[in-house]
C-alpha cells in the first residue's frame, strides 16, 4: 500500500490561508514556548497525544496562556464557549480546532 | 543606584517614587518603561540585565517606578493610562532621557515624543483578554458560571480585581479600548529579533543572558549609528 499523501509537501495554499503543515508547526512552537517544553518532545506529538490531564505543565492557568498566545500568533479569536474538554484533550483535537478557527477567519 | 523621583499626581502634589539609575551623564540616556501587571514582575530582572549591558556599552539608563507599580505605595485601583502617560512624561523631564525602551504593554505609555524602541509590544485589549480568560477559567473551576462578557461589563462599570491586580473602571476601559499601540515613533523590536522564548511566558520571574545581550546590542548599535 502506498500513500503519497503522508510524504507530499503541504499544498501551496498561499492566498487561501495556512496549510495544515504550517498550522501544525506554529501550534507546536506555541505549545513548546508556553509550557517551556523541549522542541524535541513537542515534535513527537501526534493526533492522539494527550494534552490537558496528561501534560503536567498544562494546568488551568497555562491553558489561559496557551489560548492567548494562540490568538496572538494564529490571528484567531477564541470564545469562552469554544473551550471545552474535547478541544484540549488531545493534540489532534487542538490542531483541528485551530484549523477550523483559521478557516472561519 | 537607587533614588527617588517626584512623580506629579493628577490631583496636584507629588509622590516620591523609586528610580533605578545607571547614569554617568553620558550623551545618551534610555528610559525603560516596563510591562504592566504580572509581566512587570516577570521582566524586572531582565530589564536590569539589559540596563547593565547598555551601561557597559557607555549608555545611561533609568528605570522609574510609576504610581501604583512595583514599589509604589499609591493604590493601583486609582491609576489610569492617562495618568501613567503623564507620569512617564514627567520622568523623561526629570531624568533628561534621550530615548525610550518600552517592554510589552509598556508600549501603551510610549507616546512621549522621544525616539526609541518598543520590545514585543502588546496592546491593552490583548493583555486584558488574557487576564479575563484566566479569571473565567479559575471561576469555572470553582463551579461558578461566569463569562468574559459579564466580566468585561463589570470591569468597565466598577473595575475588577484580576488575579490580585485591582484595576479601576477607567484603567479597565482604557485597556479594553486600546487595541492599537498609540502613535509613538518607537521602532518595534520583535521577540524573533531577540531570539528565544518570550520571558513573559515563563511561570516565574527570570532572566536570559542571551536575550539581554541581543536586545542591548540592537539598541547600542542603533545609538552608535550616525
Amino acid at each position: 500500500m502506498s500513500s503519497n499523501s503522508a510524504t507530499e509537501p503541504a499544498a501551496d495554499m498561499s492566498g487561501i490561508g495556512k496549510s495544515r503543515a504550517a498550522i501544525d508547526r506554529d501550534l507546536k512552537t506555541i505549545i513548546a514556548d508556553v509550557l517551556g517544553l523541549e522542541t524535541d518532545q513537542v515534535d513527537q506529538f501526534d493526533a492522539d497525544t494527550g494534552l490537558f490531564g496528561h501534560l503536567p505543565e498544562l494546568d488551568s492557568m497555562a491553558v489561559a496562556g496557551l489560548l492567548t498566545e494562540m490568538e496572538d500568533r494564529l490571528d484567531i479569536v477564541i470564545e469562552d464557549d469554544d473551550v471545552d474538554g474535547e478541544m484540549l484533550e488531545t493534540y489532534g483535537g487542538l490542531l483541528a480546532f485551530a484549523e477550523a478557527k483559521i478557516i472561519e477567519g | 543606584m537607587l533614588m527617588e523621583w517626584p512623580c506629579p499626581l493628577p490631583g496636584g502634589g507629588t509622590s516620591n517614587e523609586l528610580l533605578l539609575t545607571l547614569k554617568q551623564d553620558r550623551a545618551q540616556c534610555v528610559l525603560m518603561i516596563p510591562p504592566l501587571f504580572d509581566e512587570h514582575n516577570k521582566f524586572r530582572r531582565q530589564i536590569v540585565e539589559v540596563m547593565r549591558r547598555l551601561d557597559a556599552a557607555g549608555i545611561d539608563c533609568v528605570l522609574p517606578d510609576l504610581p501604583g507599580c512595583n514599589e509604589s505605595i499609591r493604590p493601583l485601583a486609582e491609576q489610569t493610562l492617562a495618568n501613567w502617560r503623564n507620569a512617564a512624561q514627567a520622568a523623561i523631564q526629570h531624568t533628561g532621557a534621550s530615548h525610550m525602551l518600552t517592554f510589552r504593554g509598556g508600549a501603551m505609555l510610549g507616546s512621549g515624543g522621544l525616539p526609541g524602541w518598543k520590545y514585543a509590544p502588546q496592546t491593552g485589549a490583548k493583555q486584558l483578554r488574557g487576564m479575563i480568560r484566566a479569571a473565567v477559567i479559575a471561576a469555572r473551576e470553582l463551579g461558578k458560571d461566569i463569562s468574559s462578557d459579564d466580566l468585561m461589563a463589570r470591569g468597565r462599570t466598577n473595575g475588577l480585581n484580576l488575579a490580585g491586580w485591582d484595576v479601576g473602571p477607567q484603567l479597565f476601559s482604557e485597556l479594553a479600548d486600546s487595541d492599537e499601540d498609540p502613535p509613538s515613533g518607537l521602532t518595534e523590536i520583535a521577540q524573533s529579533d531577540v531570539g528565544g522564548r518570550g520571558l513573559w511566558l515563563r511561570t516565574e520571574p527570570d532572566e536570559d543572558a542571551d536575550q539581554a545581550d541581543a536586545l542591548a546590542q540592537l539598541i547600542a548599535k542603533e545609538l552608535a549609528a550616525p
